[in-house]
């Protein structure tokens, strides 16, 4: 990547020393966005041919629209990340205009719900967010300064749907007016950032302080209590609130980052033993998941019976029937789905109309994020920035993960919102502002800059500070 | 920290590993047993997706499609659905197909590979051809002139073309429309419900489905035994038979409804329906040659198809002398459809030959190239033909001066049989009334049509059932329109 010469290089008044040449990549940014608004307005025309034998009437306009979001994020990120990872941004895009052409397909089933343009107004909301945060947070740094006060807003925000009544089950939501939000949704931004911040303040005592019994070295109780009192508040919270999606999110999330802190592999096994128990006592007292175990074990027992497919099967009928290239865009009947087509299983959509192929391209997509994240967290230098990378990129892979393992009868179903491509307006302005965090720590580790020393310290980024090696090692 | 970012990101590759070859796993390995899971809707849904082909009679279909807007899009509309609903059956959402609908589905639906345009060509284009059409050998004018005359009453019309087995008309009264059977809604298994309980039993096809005890039509066969067997060479001949007839073996005496059956010859034994002449006829040509003969004419066939599968017609193939003699009046055991009947005409008015009956004329795509035409089979061998000509002479003599009267048609040879079959314990039942008949054109080389008439109505007078009252009036009427259009054809064909 490094060897290949810019292709937009200009002459900057930041310009890096000779013999270091970064390129920026901007140029590359810019046709991969102009690469998914295409993709994204054909798929949308290609639904209204396959429907109604004609382009959609707004379908210059839904291009136009997204392109005019493309181009504006875009010139945010010119402007406040010039060095940051230039496929971030494109596949966010690419996603997001992907789900609308797939919540544009699905109503077409459902006269009585129209949700894309709702989606579409949450998208614009997004891609707000995501440029407002890449103008205004000049550096990731500067949130570990809010480690606590996230917490306590990530708490609340958690805690606030008790208050309100139960929707499909679940105490996830709470409605305004005609307004509807998933406040869990913000708080495992929220959580991520304190994880980072407390954990990269703290790694040392995590790791080398502390009793050591039988193998395990554990840290001392005022060093881990904290951040354990958190976790299990807010799984608590959301058990309660039957949220066990987001829950097993926040735990997978807790153990990836107190791994990648402390290095100490006994953790994930005791938070996989604690993860078993919990999964268990769970799945068997809580009669709403122990039905979900039950489908995922035997997804055609209600057939059997008599009752007709449960959404499992239903599920798992839509991926066969989508086969290796799908039936194509609109030409699918996964709307037999039924509740949650367009939220929870808009996977299934995908998978029927576009096949294993365009499945396999849709978790490269998001693999490709991940990876992008992780590859991040590698380049930068300072710890907080690191861990905050790393657990971004881990709520995508894990939610992804989980989502899509559900609807596909490879775990239990957890009620959880695909990145990006499902209807959700909490969910899609989260998402776009975690890819605003990435681009910011992508354009800190990306650029050629002299970097903090890895102390976590927190300092104003001087402009025009003189290079220096500021590499430090790995402690370990 | 460096070590660990990459085992959790070697953690994230496991992760999208696991939903790759989990992905492979539902969409290709397990798919065809996903597809074909009953409850799975696809297939229903990719079906009713777009209009059937039509089912044709005389040039004209008998069906349509309406858009319906439901999941299941296009349902199946009938035009006069009664008089066409033994021959089309039904073609429903909720309880599938019968009769042609069924036994057509392929080209009807789009999925018959012949339809396509290449072979092959729907596997790889994933996707079905527009519904292709079934033209049927049906007359609509002689299936209408039997649905009027039956008028409602319990009973069933077939006709067959007795040189190529081309079936004219089907009727089975009471009828019912198809098209409430359409659809997936409330009324659809109300009518259904409705349907399948009533006592009148409407969405029976008595015309094929149902059998009777054919009574003295069956006479038709016995004699034809008996003329292939040589125990009559001479049909004006006596045949030295007492009346009353003792059964053999037995002290049951059978009567005669005719007067003068005693020692009558077969000529007259046809003419007046005796008993006792045939029954005596039987036995004298043994229950094998009996057994052979009834096979001959397609009795005890389990697998006839038109191409709907057809009832099995019975004659016991073991019997005593006096099970024998009844069963050789079409009574005891014997049982018959009316289709089976129309064959028994049929192989007389054809010299002895049946031609497999059948239902298809041809199908074709939706442009209308054809796909496949019904070509003319031989289906029995029933009787020397000499046996037929003399045949034919008895049935025509039957109705000229016999119990047929009704059913002769002026200026057409036309040969027929009564026939009042008892039934029920005792006999209690009202009697069925028989005619089969036949009929030819005094300027046409072949006979033109046949036809077998059950009526089966429990409503009228008890001394009224009787072949030549009740049944020979309509055959006579479907068979004027038979002759009528096979003159049309011919003025067509020399004009």
């Amino acid at each position: 990547m490094t060897a290949a010469p810019p292709t937009d290089a200009r002459p900057a008044q930041d310009a890096p020393p000779p013999g270091v040449l970064v390129p920026k990549r901007r140029g590359v940014e810019f046709s991969l966005l102009v690469g998914a608004v295409l993709i994204s307005v054909y798929g949308y025309a290609e639904v209204g041919l396959a429907r109604s034998g004609a382009v959609p009437p707004d379908a210059a306009r839904y291009g136009a629209g997204l392109g005019l979001l493309a181009l504006l994020a875009h010139l945010a990120v010119r402007l406040r990340a010039p060095y940051a990872d230039p496929l971030l941004l494109p596949i966010a895009v690419l996603l997001n205009g992907l789900g609308l052409v797939l919540i544009y397909r699905l109503d077409l089933e459902t006269p009585g719900d129209r949700a894309a343009p709702t989606q579409l107004v949450w998208s614009t909301l997004g891609v707000g967010l995501f440029i407002v945060v890449v103008l205004l947070l000049r550096d990731h740094r500067v949130l570990q300064r809010y480690a606590y006060l996230s917490v306590a807003t990530a708490l609340g925000l958690m805690i606030l749907p008790i208050f309100f009544p139960a929707v499909n089950g679940a105490r996830i939501w709470i409605r305004i007016g005609g307004l509807s939000f998933q406040p869990g949704e913000f708080a495992k931004i929220l959580l991520a950032v304190f994880f980072a911040a407390y954990l990269a303040a703290n790694r040392h005592a995590l790791a080398y302080t502390g009793r050591k019994a039988w193998k395990l070295q554990f840290p001392t109780g005022r060093v881990l209590g904290p951040i354990v009192a958190i976790w299990v508040l807010s799984v608590g919270v959301l058990v309660l609130e039957r949220d066990l999606g987001t829950s097993l999110l926040f735990f997978g999330l807790f153990v990836i980052m107190l791994y990648v802190a402390t290095g100490r592999t006994g953790w994930i096994a005791v938070g996989l033993v604690l993860a078993a128990a919990g999964a268990f006592l769970v799945g068997s007292l809580e009669p709403h998941v122990h039905g979900r175990v039950q489908d995922w074990l035997d997804p055609f027992a209600s057939i059997r019976a008599g009752d007709g497919p449960g959404q499992l099967a239903q599920s798992l009928f839509a991926f066969a029937a989508g086969g290796m290239l799908g039936a194509g865009l609109g030409l699918g009947h996964s709307v037999l789905i039924g509740f949650a087509t367009k939220s929870d299983f808009i996977l299934a959509t995908a998978g029927e109309e576009l096949g294993l192929v365009g499945l396999t391209a849709l978790f490269l997509l998001y693999a490709l994020i991940v990876a992008r994240g992780y590859r991040a967290g590698l380049a930068l230098r300072d710890p907080f920035g690191r861990l905050l990378a790393i657990g971004l990129a881990s709520i995508l892979a894990l939610q992804v993960f989980v989502i899509a393992g559900g609807v596909m009868g490879l775990i239990p179903l957890t009620g959880m919102a695909m990145p990006f491509l499902a209807q959700g307006g909490s969910s899609v302005v989260t998402n776009w502002v975690m890819v605003a965090l990435l681009v910011r720590v992508s354009d800190s580790a990306r650029a050629p800059r002299p970097d903090m020393a890895d102390t976590g310290v927190i300092a104003p980024i001087v402009e025009d500070a003189p290079v220096a090696d500021g590499h430090v090692e790995d402690p370990r | 920290m460096i070590r660990y970012i990459r085992r959790a990101a070697a953690l994230c590759l496991v992760l999208l590993v696991a939903l790759l070859l989990n992905a492979a796993r539902v969409m290709v390995i397990q798919a065809d047993e996903l597809d074909d899971n009953p409850a799975n809707r696809r297939i229903a849904i990719t079906r009713w997706g777009q209009p059937r082909g039509e089912i044709v009679v005389d040039g004209r279909p008998v069906t349509g499609s309406r858009d319906s807007g439901q999941q299941l899009r296009w349902e199946r509309t009938y035009t006069q659905g009664p008089l066409y609903a033994p021959v089309t059956g039904y073609a429903s959402q909720t309880y599938g197909t019968s009769l042609v609908e069924d036994a057509e589905d392929a080209v009807l639906s789009g999925t018959d590979p012949m339809l396509a345009p290449l072979p092959l060509w729907n596997d790889v284009s994933r996707g079905r051809q527009p519904g292709g059409d079934v033209i049927t050998t049906i007359r609509a004018r002689m299936q209408e002139a039997a649905f009027r005359g039956l008028d409602g009453k319990r009973g069933a019309v077939a006709a067959i073309e007795p040189s190529s087995g081309r079936i004219l008309a089907l009727v089975s009264s009471p009828s019912y429309d198809p098209g409430v059977l359409s659809g997936t809604g409330r009324e659809v298994k109300d009518a259904w419900a409705r349907l399948t309980t009533s006592p009148n039993q409407p969405m029976l096809a008595r015309a094929f489905r149902q059998t009777y005890p054919p009574g003295s039509t069956f006479k038709i066969v016995t004699a034809a035994a008996a003329l292939d067997a040589g125990v009559v060479t001479d049909p004006d001949a006596p045949t030295d038979t007492p009346d009353p007839f003792v059964l053999p073996g037995t002290r049951q005496v059978l009567p005669n409804e005719a007067r003068g059956c005693e020692d009558a010859s077969l000529a007259d034994a046809i003419r007046w329906s005796c008993n006792t002449v045939m029954a005596g006829l039987s036995v004298k040509v043994g229950l094998e040659k009996m057994v052979e003969a009834a096979g001959n004419f397609g009795f005890n066939d389990p697998g006839l198809r038109i191409p709907s599968w057809v009832a099995r017609s019975n004659f016991d193939t073991d019997m005593s002398p006096d099970q024998l003699a009844l069963s050789s009046i079409g009574q005891f055991n014997t049982t018959a459809t009316p289709l089976q009947m129309a064959l028994v005409a049929a192989a007389v008015a054809n010299n002895g030959e049946i031609a497999h009956p059948h239902l298809i004329e041809r199908t074709t795509t939706a442009g209308g190239t054809t796909v496949d035409t019904t070509g003319r089979r031989t289906y029995r061998q029933a009787m020397r033909p000499s046996t037929a000509t003399r045949l034919q002479d008895l049935m025509v003599r039957a109705v000229e001066e016999g119990t047929g009267t009704n059913a002769a048609i002026p200026g057409a040879r036309v040969g027929g049989k009564t026939g009042t079959a008892q039934h029920g314990l005792g006999n209690t039942g009202t009697p069925y009334a028989w005619f089969i008949a036949w009929a030819q054109a005094r300027d046409s080389a072949q006979p033109a049509v046949a036809v077998a008439v059950v009526v089966e109505d429990a409503s009228a007078d008890r001394t009224d059932i009787s072949g030549g009252g009740s049944a020979a009036p309509i055959a006579r009427a479907v068979m004027e329109e038979g002759l009528r259009l096979e003159a049309e054809g011919r003025g067509r064909g020399g004009g």
